[in-house]
């Protein structure tokens, strides 16, 4: 190749048609295309926000779509998990704090033992979670529900030191406001002889509640 | 060998033939389980998605427990709580700044000494000599799926053995004669954590494990998870009443299978708690 011509890059040369084509697709894109992703500046840190919270590095993500292939639970998800994973990147935080599939990850793990790039996925759903705990954001349709369980799991754990299978089917059931849900399955334990109506009480039942309250102190002053 | 033993919160319910099995069969092969005592909960699901340092705290409680009694290494029967205490572990004897913390959280001084093993691993530890001499009647009419779920084979970090095709719990059953087929949903997720509040899903997660067991044409399926013994056991009566494709397929727990094997009789390895149909079956051991 004669010298003059490799230093002539793409865009200067006049008779290329690349670049015309680009600005072409530019120009149809502005009519057609969807609407812009607004990268807020401001949000963008949520992949840093990740690494902090699990350890693990959003960022490495490309898009190869194995976590979502063996995700058992994908089915029932309203994103998939690369898409989480890319929105992630992009620092979508609303989109990825208030979506079901956060909490609707069984936190299996498939995902993570696949990953070509050893992210652990469940570990950033994980995460993900968690920050949707922090910033009291209640969920919808099945996501709320998750959250209700986990919470109603947690209190029986604070009052009694362990948790207690007919309570927290109760809280369950009275804050989501479906009274008979699970009965039968409840109904069917009990004619087995699986059910037992006592709440188990530990001894240091004080040490487990005392966890509860540092970790909320803990919270609170950070 | 004398082993720390966290029975886990469904101990006396949900999980009660899998721990009074598990005591029966270790007791018989030599293997005292000592109770920790006052356990508290590990936390489970509900703790890992809502803040990570009370998942750790409290399963740092438990292990404390389990260095007080003396002992170096603790087991669980339930794999949700192996998988907490095990995942606890890793990290407390890694990072030294976190373990401060959770002690000064917990108020125990925790030295990150033990070992965190499945009952799975307590039992294949076990040469398997003395296993096969205990067995004194033949399973050879089960043909077992053994399913064994995600959270004794993932994440990495505290996985007991292969996260695609584990096969520890296949060579414990193989020692009682009973035909262990291959099948495609060894390790798939049955979706515990969503069997109270999203139970259509669950359904639909059942529904495929039973499918690929029919497929494999397992008569019975092996579990070593409580929580997945009951959504096993129970949810498929959802899809083989309803749909009429699927074969009713009775969940046993490992230990049952053993000390079946060992000639206990069902009532004491409490196969009649089943919701699923087991008698059937029961009577093919010879």
């Amino acid at each position: 190749m004669p010298k003059k011509a490799r230093d002539r890059s793409c865009k200067d040369n006049r008779n290329c048609f690349i670049p015309k084509l680009k600005t072409f697709q530019r120009g149809l894109g502005f009519f057609v295309m969807q609407q812009p992703i607004v990268i807020d500046d401001r949000k963008s840190d949520l992949s840093k926000e990740v690494l902090l919270h699990s350890g693990q590095d959003a960022s490495l993500c490309f898009q190869c779509g194995k976590c979502t292939a063996g995700c058992p639970v994908a089915f029932a998800m309203d994103l998939t998990p690369n898409q989480i994973m890319r929105m992630v990147q992009l620092g979508l935080i609303d989109d990825v704090l208030n979506s079901q599939t956060i909490r609707l990850c069984a936190y299996c793990s498939t995902c993570s033992v696949r990953c070509p790039r050893n992210i652990g996925v469940a570990d950033v759903m994980d995460s993900l979670r968690i920050m949707a705990a922090e910033r009291n954001i209640p969920g919808t349709d099945r996501s709320r529900k998750v959250n209700i369980f986990n919470q109603a799991f947690l209190d029986t754990l604070n009052m009694f030191g362990r948790s207690h299978a007919v309570l927290v089917s109760l809280l369950f059931n009275l804050r989501s406001c479906q009274p008979f849900h699970n009965a039968k399955l409840g109904l069917k334990m009990f004619n087995n002889g699986k059910i037992k109506l006592k709440p188990d009480r530990i001894k240091g039942v004080n040490e487990v509640k005392e966890i509860f309250q540092r970790i909320n102190r803990l919270k609170k002053g950070a | 060998m004398k082993v720390a033993y966290y029975p886990g919160c469904e101990y006396e319910t949900n999980a009660k033939d899998y721990e009074a099995s598990a005591k029966i069969v270790c007791k018989n092969i030599g293997v005292d389980l000592v109770e920790i005592p006052d356990w508290s909960c590990c936390g489970s699901t509900a703790a890992h998605s809502t803040d990570h340092l009370l998942a750790v705290s409290l399963a740092a409680r438990n292990l404390a427990l389990v260095e007080k009694i003396g002992f170096d290494t603790v087991t669980a029967s339930c794999s949700a709580c192996y998988q907490r205490l095990a995942l606890a572990q890793a990290e407390l004897a890694q990072d030294k700044k976190l373990l401060e913390q959770v002690n000064e959280i917990t108020g125990y001084d925790y030295k990150a000494t033990v070992k965190v093993s499945s009952i799975l691993e307590i039992i294949a530890g076990v040469d398997e000599e003395n296993i096969k001499a205990k067995v004194t009647k033949s399973m050879e009419n089960f043909r077992i799926a053994p399913y064994y779920g995600c959270l004794l084979v993932r994440p990495s970090k505290v996985k007991i053995d292969d996260p695609e095709n584990p096969t520890i719990m296949d060579r414990i059953l193989q020692t009682t004669g009973a035909q262990v087929v291959d099948w495609s949903h060894k390790t798939e997720c049955c979706g515990a954590s969503l069997s109270v509040s999203n139970n259509d899903i669950v359904t639909a997660m059942v529904s495929r494990i039973i499918k690929a067991a029919n497929a494999a044409d397992a008569n019975c399926i092996v579990t070593a998870c409580a929580l997945c013994h009951l959504n096993l056991d129970y949810y498929q009566s959802f899809v083989t009443q309803t749909k009429g494709a699927l074969k009713e397929t009775p969940i046993f727990y490992f230990t049952q299978i053993l000390g079946l094997a060992m000639g206990f009789s069902k009532k004491e390895m409490g196969v009649e708690y089943n919701i699923t149909d087991t008698a059937e079956l029961v009577k093919k051991v010879v």
